[in-house]
């Protein structure tokens, strides 16, 4: 065999790779493939005619070109020829060349599905394997589009071979990864969960990824599988290490495959049919025994297989979450790989080991390796191996251990990699929080954190730690005395200005009796770190000045005379210069009384989760946050979709948490805010009006006064715009219910009466596409959210509600969305729908998502109306006539008389009847100028027979032309409804 | 998976196969960014490292790293044997396979691993089978070689 390919041509090839290799500079290099380029170019656009070989030397040596990483712009055209070549190799370069280096050129890809579409028909399994390993590659939507029909039939045929079947198996998942609408399976669902059960083993590995993928889509659908799934994995189990002879890989059974039937039952809850899931258990207990046995080979490859497995199965214990023996028994197995000498082992030991923490059966077992995961902190060599040590003592903490943890986590950030740090620093932020039974505590640790790692410490963090302190009066003395301690290090963070700031201007009162913390010692601590501080915080240095103007009046003449200097007043930032102004003014103008409301202890914060999570989630993607809602956390949220679960929660707490830096703006946080500016307005009249008339006049006529007023407000603003905190402005109480529908949206309902497909909604941010397919008295609705932005959505979320009546009448079930749209993706959600009874209004779809920051809130009507459960009827002309004479009480008929708003165009007319759903007879009015309909409304509850008529004036000037629109059914809303559905289509 | 890339120990990238769309330009800054992470690790750490939101697995086998990208929910210690089963057919086919084998046969290299991953899933996992397709490849391109031989030779003696 190796002969093969030393021997084989392309010598040219062979001779231009070594050219390439000596060559001693990237210079040499480029100047040398620039030589090369030329010369193809040449060959390429020669007179003469190149023969297979060459073309296919050529396209290879472009090829290598190209994965050196030079652009290469040319040679597609001789690639495609390639691919028509019955010579076996040509073909294969010219598909390799294709696979790597498509070209979205339209000309080309219809050349290249031409080629594939032969060689698939072709019967040579060789070409046909060569055929779908190329759309497999190239995966794209064009490719989708001509091949997504005739995969399927391919891989369920009999007379396939198996080597065929394995690649379209695969090549199927891709184009369902890559265009999921475009995939249809239907009628071969029940033909591809039996590949399950095929003879040949390599047709069930490839198999089995295909149907996972679906599973996990569509799990009703393909629930089958999980018996057959059982009852394959529980062959493998029990087989001995011969008897699967090529698929045994180092003395295991089949290890690719184990691992996919265990990952195939983590889409589904534990198997109801008792029988089934008694077998599966015994499959894990005896996974989880021969993990003690002693290993059959000493080489890494037996123990690799061998664990690949066992987590596999750890995973899927720790998925169903309700066999308390298997999780503890599962601990114990990892508790045994922390101390192993593999680092792998310790590696993926750990990062099971968290999410079991989660679980209430294998908490307090995983607690017990509190020591070990200590020293792992402390001993990993490796910082990927500390960090997942980092993430399990994380998710162990509770009440119990959380001042052990905290500690050990904040001494080891003193040490930590800076690629970790900002991460440990929310979670130390988190826990501490958490579990903070004094408060005290809280702010020690929080104030160490600053000191540690204040470059860290993001805004959320000391946000965080003001709020907590303001809603709670007993910490405020000690948060006031620990924080001007702490002031007092020579060099001390940014951050801790702020917090000390902030604090001191609330409640520095409460240490000013000691002689030590004096009004004026505090001021003169906090003013000499205001030079070495940015513009943000010295802004915020200026709000606790006026702040002390109001607590400690002592403090006056000081301060007026710092907000009076040239450098305050006359600052160049304008920010700056503003409060300087305002405050020196309001300090000098307006009497006690008013200083004293304008500027009134912080009322508390409503109780609220913290925002911290969030931040936290978004550092590290989701699922990485979903433990520590373990509290709140529902039983069933393990089984199936953790993370979503998590998502949700997480989406709740930032739904309800106005920003953390609107809150610390003094005057308007404690009422909701709907609008900034209009109610900071309002609150300032307030004000006013309080103050008495004396005020209000002197604030009139005085330049300034009146901004001057409005300062805390507008001033505060960059803190509000600070970078990093872009997701968390402030939405209004009210904007978090959904929206009501957009004024279009009935507008929108009519575009689709008469077709299923196309798109319902688009603005500057977000397209919203549909398609829909209808049986009976069943829909299910694809709805595509793209969006057409560069920047993520998230907290991406539809609902579909069904407004008063309609809950009875229609039957609506949507799977969720993922919360995160990557800018430019596109989501899909389908949605199921029954009609359990004629209806007549519309389900409401609600999205909602950030978009920097802005909350996103849009409701529409879900094109669903009664029409699109018509079956149509044909019958003849004396069917028709004696039907309509039995519908001829008056409630059942229907009639609308009405202007065209559109041409008569015969054609069009008929696509919008057939679009309707009825069937058009032809032949059955006696004015051949009528048209006439007949269907049947197939509802849960009982079938409405219709009959439809519509009469056109055609002859009529255009302007003046007229319908006759008549309906009859065998139910009055029914004639109705698609009547008024009906009369605006024309 | 998400995506394959062979490099040696200079950093030079002998093998990229990519399951998910990505731009030419993003491929690049993937690959140099992993190259250089990777090449940063020390030879006894582990295997598997974190990475933007993919699991990055990878193993050196003498002068070239096999790095692998899966998704979060994926096997790792399975992603390892991937790589090692991928070893084991280069080896077999090209007979002690070096670096150099697959610098001068990339294009078997790839055909290799089409025939053992397509679309970033196993598609075979039998060593012989995976060989057997290879094989039956290199047999029918000799075959027609051989029917080209007949030809040209007739086409020569033919007055």
């Amino acid at each position: 065999m190796p002969a093969v390919s030393k021997g084989d041509g392309m010598r040219g090839l062979a001779v231009f790779i070594s050219d390439i290799r000596n060559c001693k500079s990237k210079e040499a290099e480029i100047k040398r493939i620039n030589k090369e380029l030329a010369n193809i170019r040449s060959k390429f656009k020669g007179d003469k005619a190149l023969d297979g070989y060459s073309k296919k030397k050529y396209v290879c040596k472009l090829l290598f070109i190209f994965l050196l990483g030079h652009d290469i712009d040319f040679g597609h055209m001789e690639a495609v020829n390639l691919l028509s070549s019955n010579k076996y190799t040509e073909k294969q370069i010219g598909y390799l060349f294709i696979s790597v280096l498509v070209n979205s050129n339209s000309e080309l890809i219809r050349l290249i599905n031409n080629a594939i579409k032969n060689d698939l028909s072709s019967r040579n399994p060789t070409f046909m394997c060569l055929a779908l390993h190329c759309i497999a590659n190239v995966g794209s939507r064009e490719m989708a589009e001509a091949f997504a029909g005739e995969i399927p039939r391919i891989l369920v045929a009999g007379d396939t071979m198996d080597s065929v079947k394995q690649s379209a198996a695969l090549c199927l998942l891709r184009l369902y990864k890559a265009s999921p609408d475009l995939v249809l399976m239907g009628e071969w669902t029940s033909r591809v969960v039996h590949l399950l059960n095929d003879q040949h083993m390599g047709v069930v590995t490839a198999a089995i990824s295909l149907i996972t993928c679906l599973s996990s889509k569509n799990p009703d659908e393909f629930k089958t599988c999980v018996s057959l799934a059982v009852s394959r994995l529980s062959r493998i189990v029990s087989s001995a290490s011969t008897d699967l002879q090529d698929y045994t890989y180092y003395f295991v059974p089949a290890p690719w495959l184990s691992c996919k039937l265990l990952r195939l039952l983590q889409c589904y809850p534990p198997p109801e049919d008792g029988a089934v899931k008694g077998r599966l258990v015994e499959c894990l207990e005896t996974i989880l025994n021969k993990a003690q046995e002693p290993p059959k080979s000493k080489k890494v490859q037996h123990s690799n297989a061998k664990n690949a497995i066992l987590f596999e199965a750890i995973s899927l214990i720790i998925h169903y979450d309700s066999e308390p023996n298997l999780l503890v028994r599962a601990c114990n197995q990892l508790g045994q790989f922390l101390q192993h000498r593999e680092t792998n082992l310790r590696y993926l030991a750990l990062e099971s080991m968290c999410t079991l923490a989660s679980s209430e059966f294998s908490h307090e077992a995983v607690k017990t390796h509190i020591e070990t995961v200590i020293n792992a902190l402390k001993t990993e060599r490796d910082v990927s191996v500390r960090q997942r040590a980092a993430d399990l003592l994380y998710a162990m903490c509770d009440r119990s251990n959380a001042k052990q943890i905290v500690a050990e986590m904040l001494s080891y950030l003193e040490t930590a990699d800076y690629s970790i740090r900002e991460e440990m620093v929310l979670k130390v932020a988190i826990l501490a929080e958490k579990y903070a039974v004094d408060y005290s505590w809280y702010v020690d640790t929080i104030l160490n954190l600053i000191r540690i790692a204040g470059d860290y410490v993001s805004e959320e963090v000391w946000y965080r730690v003001i709020q907590i302190v303001i809603n709670r009066d007993d910490v405020q003395g000690y948060a006031a005395k620990t924080v001007f301690e702490a002031l007092q290090a020579p060099a001390c963070h940014e951050n801790m200005v702020k917090v000390g700031g902030y604090i001191l201007g609330e409640f520095g009162n409460l240490i000013a009796g000691d002689p030590r913390s004096s009004p004026l010692v505090q001021f003169n601590l906090l003013h000499s770190k205001f030079h070495l501080c940015s513009v943000p915080t010295r802004a915020l240095l200026l709000s606790a000045y006026i702040k002390f103007i109001n607590l400690f009046p002592e403090t006056k003449a000081t301060i007026q005379e710092v907000l009076r200097s040239d450098s305050q007043i006359r600052n160049s930032d304008v920010e700056l210069q503003q409060r300087a102004v305002e405050y020196l003014k309001l300090s000098s103008i307006a009497s006690t009384d008013v200083l004293a409301t304008v500027l009134e202890e912080m009322p508390p914060f409503p109780e609220r989760e913290s925002s911290i999570l969030a931040k936290l989630k978004k550092k590290k993607g989701p699922g990485a946050v979903s433990v520590e809602l373990e509290d709140g956390k529902e039983r069933g949220e393990l089984n199936g979709g953790g993370d979503r679960g998590g998502d949700a929660a997480i989406a709740a707490s930032n739904a309800s948490t106005p920003s953390p830096s609107a809150d610390l703006l003094g005057l308007r946080s404690a009422a909701p805010v709907s609008g900034a500016a209009p109610s900071a307005g309002s609150l300032l009249v307030d004000v006013f009006s309080e103050a008495g008339p004396a005020a209000s006049s002197a604030g009139v006529n005085d330049d300034g006064f009146l901004s001057a007023l409005h300062a805390p407000e507008a001033s505060d603003s960059p803190l509000v715009e600070g970078p990093g905190d872009s997701d968390s402005a402030p939405p209004s109480a009210a904007s978090e219910d959904p929206a009501p529908p957009l004024p279009e949206s009935d507008e929108l309902l009519n575009k689709f009466v008469c077709k299923n497909n196309g798109v319902l909604f688009e603005n500057q941010l977000l397209q919203i596409g549909i398609k829909s397919e209808y049986r009976q008295n069943l829909g299910r609705m694809y709805l595509f959210y793209g969006n057409k932005t560069s920047v993520q959505f998230v907290s991406f979320s539809t609902t579909v509600s069904c407004p008063g009546e309609l809950q009875s009448q229609l039957n609506v079930q949507t799977k969720t969305v993922e919360p995160l749209v990557e800018g430019g993706a596109q989501v899909q959600q389908v949605i199921n729908i029954e009609c359990l009874t004629d209806f007549i209004d519309a389900p409401l779809l609600n999205i909602k998502f950030r978009y920097g920051g802005a909350l996103q809130n849009i409701s529409l009507k879900l094109p669903v109306t009664i029409n699109k459960f018509f079956q149509p009827t044909e019958m003849a002309a004396a069917d028709f006539f004696q039907r309509w004479k039995q519908l001829s009480q008056p409630q059942q008929e229907a009639q609308k008389i009405f202007k065209a708003s559109h041409g008569m165009d015969t054609e069009v007319l008929k696509a919008k009847l057939l679009g309707l759903g009825t069937a058009l007879l032809e032949n059955v009015d006696p004015n051949p100028e009528n048209y006439v309909c007949a269907g049947v409304i197939q509802t849960k509850a009982q079938q409405v027979g219709c009959l439809l008529r519509l009469e056109p004036n055609a002859q009529a000037q255009p302007g003046e032309q007229m319908y006759r629109l008549t309906l009859r059914s065998s139910k009055d809303t029914v004639s109705q409804r698609v009547c008024d559905l009906l009369a605006e289509q024309f | 998976m998400q995506f394959m890339l062979l490099f040696s120990r200079q950093g030079k990238l002998r093998l990229q196969k990519w399951y998910v769309p990505l731009s030419d330009k993003e491929r690049k800054k993937i690959s140099r960014d992993l190259v250089q992470t990777i090449l940063a690790r020390k030879p006894k750490m582990c295997s598997f490292l974190e990475w933007r939101d993919l699991k990055i697995v990878y193993k050196r086998y003498a002068s070239l790293y096999f790095c692998c990208a899966v998704e979060d929910q994926d096997n790792e210690l399975i992603t390892l044997e991937i790589i090692h089963r991928y070893v084991e057919l280069l080896d077999k086919y090209f007979g002690s396979v070096c670096e150099l084998d697959i610098i001068f046969n990339f294009e078997k290299a790839y055909f290799i691993l089409d025939e053992f991953l397509l679309g970033g899933e196993a598609q075979e996992t039998s060593k012989k089978n995976v060989l057997k397709a290879i094989e039956q490849a290199d047999l029918l391109q000799e075959a027609i070689e051989q029917a080209d031989l007949l030809q040209e030779v007739r086409l020569l003696t033919d007055p």
